[in-house]
């Protein structure tokens, strides 16, 4: 932890540093940010994060991007905290592509991800505003001749309060940027919070409610053109020829270029180049890919899960003890690929001209696409300008190391010369690959003759995410990567004898972090087996994992009061069962309880989750509830519906009606509680999704004592029970 | 040339008649508050009012809606009790769905001032949200009940 502040702290004084020799001057490079300032004396922008104009109007430029999970509030608070600003009063602006804003702890790129917009901010931004502020207060001490340490701001003034002056922001914002920065800038102490832990609402609500909120889809130039490809419909697949003549004499369509990707229509709107997309001829060479099918896949994982793979923990001798158990339990489980599926299919849109381009798109992960474009374009870095609209819906989708959806659109701008916007339909969308991996887990556990757990061996199969990327250094370590055991190795139950190992086979399905990561696969297994070792010793499955957490209080915390608050130790309704499930992921705890009924067509209704949270320090309530619900919401689709399958190559899934969604109709009455920490903030995007399908499958279990051990839920399993 | 009416206003259009509604309004009209989800009436971003009642304009052709009273986001007035109530709520997320959402609601308060949560999910359930914000659809719709029969009784 003390290594993340650190960095943050070392990137901010740097930030600090340039911009401190060019307040007025306006900003030199590297700092470009610092261009998109108007070069006038009426703006102070202490920092790459702050501007305060004359006119009092106060922007924060926020480095995160904006997918639903809070941040356009969360992160303006931190700052809002600091410089004594009124937050509903902020305008939010989008940052551009620059050094300044690259992520606190993922080296030189800028990116939203892993929960970890608050965490790597929590410092940074707090700072950023403090010192402004204090730049702020001794412009008016100059002005009043008073000293600064008399001095306060509260609401956009600085106040003297002996001689109960005031001056608004704006009006200091010319003196101030005169100022330089401070060397370091002091934090308030947490009692003396006024914004951070307090329930506020969205900045972005009302233009999300009155259809103004700009997604990438939404963003014109003059004189754009619209594209839509034609893909292969086998993953890597390649043109061997196609014919055009159809589409080129559809009305409103201008061009047909072949692209590394596919064939791109090009027309004067969506629907002239959707239609002449479905007019192309195209013969593919489909290549070794054609023979993929999901049930081949299936058998060869299992195949797999039964010989030793790369150890990722090992605690004491788990296959000897698992050998001289009194009770053996061996269980398999598994989940399939699934697509994210964002409400906002992909799209990004390109203004090319000679030297210089500007991209628009809802992207989590500028740094590297700016950098494609930079590379199809052959543009210096510095002359393409990438602006990231609200994205309608991220899910890990749009944070894509091989910029996939913004390359394509690079290539078709590239080729026409004229800003154009590739939209995504959702077929393409489903079967566009980048999915979550497809797994398969066999687990194994020894009790004593006391019905103690003594052994507990865990073995993954399942392609790797990491692998190819730039993340892969930091992420895949003696042949394990990380995200795909996390969650299963750092198990926190304690049992003496512990054996994770993983198979990672090279499939040639591209593969992605899809919200919650390797956890929203091993908190189904982990908690579905710790749930059916708790039943076979006979105990109640609260309790047991209760017993097995005395090392773990924040695990034990959350536990304690799911139960507490979901009632655990009463009789639960007729016709109702009740599970529980507990995992921690990007550094927050979190527990579970699910109400369940099973109709007799096998149809699993979930009535009420319980949720409780430990995320350290509280910043938004109002944020970390919503995230809870999304999460649950997220999970559920899975958990009942979500499945990618492979046949000859193919995706058979399309559209919403055969991968389907959650809806009203399916909505469980969530309830969130969440625990009052100091420590320091984590995530809570993507934290909520784990333990919901285990919560379930443990909540059936209760009811029916049929154990779900393949996602998504099979009704025919449960039918007529 | 197709003539629709759309927010009370009239354009004419030169478009194919077979163009769904969807894109008239997004790329001809430019009003961009109405979104593609599924292409197919399976997610509801499209939705719009057409003659007060909530239709996908991805499903609808230009050419079947002439002479009808067509409504987007962008017609509904900011003092609605449906917009009141979902910023009361502070309903959106990613915000994708939500013009859907707001005027499948308009057209279930429209039908039934005093909707059950069983009406709800039967109204709402063509919407989806990705986000999950469903819980706090379903107390806005009940919110913006109260304040229609609020502001009846002024």
């Amino acid at each position: 932890m003390s290594n993340i502040i650190n960095i943050s702290r070392r990137e901010f004084i740097k930030t600090g540093a340039l911009i401190g020799g060019g307040l007025l001057l306006g900003f030199s490079v590297p700092f470009s940010a610092g261009a998109l300032v108007k070069k006038s004396a009426k703006i102070f922008a202490p920092n790459a994060f702050i501007r305060i104009g004359t006119d009092d109007i106060i922007t924060i430029i926020v480095n995160k991007s904006e997918m639903g999970q809070g941040v356009y509030t969360s992160l303006p608070m931190l700052i809002a905290e600091e410089l004594e600003c009124d937050l509903s009063k902020v305008k939010i602006e989008s940052a551009p592509v620059d050094p300044a804003y690259n992520h606190t702890e993922w080296g030189p790129v800028q990116g939203t991800g892993g929960s970890s917009s608050v965490r790597s901010t929590w410092v940074q931004f707090r700072k950023a505003g403090a010192a402004a502020r204090m730049m702020l207060i001794t412009a008016a001490a100059n002005t009043w001749k008073v000293n600064s340490l008399e001095c306060r701001a509260e609401k956009g003034f600085v106040v003297h309060d002996k001689t109960k002056k005031k001056l608004s922001f704006g009006s200091l914002a010319e003196k101030a940027s005169r100022l330089k920065p401070p060397k370091d800038a002091p934090l308030k102490q947490p009692q003396d919070f006024r914004v951070i832990g307090k329930h506020t609402k969205r900045l972005d609500t009302p233009e999300k409610v009155n259809g103004t909120a700009i997604f990438g889809i939404d963003k014109k130039v003059p004189g754009m053109l619209a594209a839509v490809i034609a893909r292969s419909p086998v993953f890597g697949g390649k043109i061997k020829s196609f014919n055009d003549e159809k589409t080129r004499k559809i009305p409103g369509v201008k061009d047909v270029v072949q692209i590394p990707s596919g064939i791109a229509v090009v027309a004067k709107d969506f629907w002239s180049a959707h239609k002449g997309v479905e007019a192309l001829d195209i013969k593919w060479d489909e290549g070794e890919n054609a023979k993929l099918s999901t049930e081949t896949m299936r058998s060869d994982y299992a195949a797999l899960a039964k010989t030793p793979g790369a150890v990722a923990r090992k605690e004491g001798d788990a296959q000897q003890e698992f050998m001289k158990a009194s009770k053996q339990i061996t269980a398999e489980y598994e989940v399939p690929y699934l697509a994210h599926a964002t409400m906002e299919t992909l799209n990004c849109l390109i203004n090319f001209r000679d030297d210089k381009c500007d991209i628009w798109t809802g992207t989590q992960f500028q740094t590297a696409d700016r950098d494609a474009a930079v590379a199809i374009l052959g543009l210096k870095p510095e002359n393409v300008h990438l602006h990231t609209t609200f994205l309608g819906g991220g899910f890990g989708r749009r944070a894509n190391p091989s910029s996939d959806f913004v390359s394509e659109t690079a290539h078709v701008a590239k080729a026409i010369k004229k800003p154009v916007k590739v939209i995504w339909t959702r077929e393409d969308d489903i079967q566009g690959g980048y999915y979550r991996p497809m797994w398969y887990d066999r687990c194994s556990a020894g009790l004593d003759e006391k019905g103690n757990l003594t052994s507990w061996l865990h073995t993954i199969v399942g392609q790797s995410i990491i692998a190819g990327t730039p993340f892969e250094k930091m992420l895949i370590m003696h042949g394990i990567d990380e995200t795909s055991v996390e969650g299963a190795k750092d198990i926190p139950y304690n049992i003496p004898n512990i054996y994770v190992d993983l198979h990672t086979p090279q499939i040639k399905v591209p593969v992605l972090w899809w919200r919650s990561v390797g956890h929203s696969h091993t908190a189904f297994v982990v908690e579905s087996f710790i749930d059916e070792v708790a039943h076979a010793s006979n105990k109640d499955p609260y309790e047991f994992r209760r017993m097995l957490l005395n090392s773990h209080p924040r695990h034990k915390a959350v536990l304690e009061l799911a139960a507490e608050k979901a009632g655990w130790s009463r009789p639960i309704e007729k016709g109702r069962g009740r599970g529980i499930a507990l995992h921690k992921s990007f550094g927050s705890f979190i527990a579970q309880t699910a109400e369940v009924s099973v109709e007799k067509s096998g149809e699993v209704r979930v009535h009420k989750v319980v949720c409780t949270i430990d995320c350290g320090r509280v910043v938004n309530p109002a944020t970390i509830e919503a995230q809870m619900e999304s999460g649950i919401v997220f999970g559920l689709s899975a958990a009942l519906f979500g499945a990618i399958t492979l046949k000859n190559g193919r995706v058979e899934q399309s559209n919403f009606h055969d991968y389907p969604m959650l809806r009203m109709k399916d909505m469980p009455k969530v309830e969130v509680h969440i625990v009052k920490s100091d420590e320091p903030p984590q995530g809570v995007g993507e934290p909520g999704v784990p333990p919901i399908a285990p919560a379930v499958c443990n909540a059936i279990f209760a009811l029916t004592e049929k154990r779900i051990r393949r996602l998504p839920i099979d009704i025919n399993e449960l039918k007529g029970i | 040339m197709i003539s629709l009416e759309i927010n009370g206003k009239k354009y004419k259009l030169e478009v194919s008649p077979d163009t769904p509604l969807l894109w008239a309004i997004r790329d001809h009209i430019g009003l961009i508050g109405t979104k593609f989800g599924c292409g197919i009436a399976q997610c509801g971003a499209c939705t719009v009012l057409i003659d007060g009642k909530a239709e996908r304009s991805c499903q609808t052709l230009v050419q079947n809606v002439k002479g009808k009273k067509i409504m987007t986001i962008e017609g509904i007035s900011e003092n609605h009790p449906v917009k009141k109530a979902w910023i009361i709520e502070d309903v959106p997320q990613c915000g994708y769905c939500q013009s859907g959402q707001i005027l499948q609601a308009v057209s279930l308060l429209n039908e039934k001032p005093n909707p059950s949560d069983g009406d709800i999910d039967e109204f709402m359930s063509g919407c989806i949200c990705r986000c999950g914000t469903y819980q706090r659809i379903r107390s806005a719709i009940h919110l913006a009940s109260k304040l229609m029969k609020q502001g009846r009784k002024k």
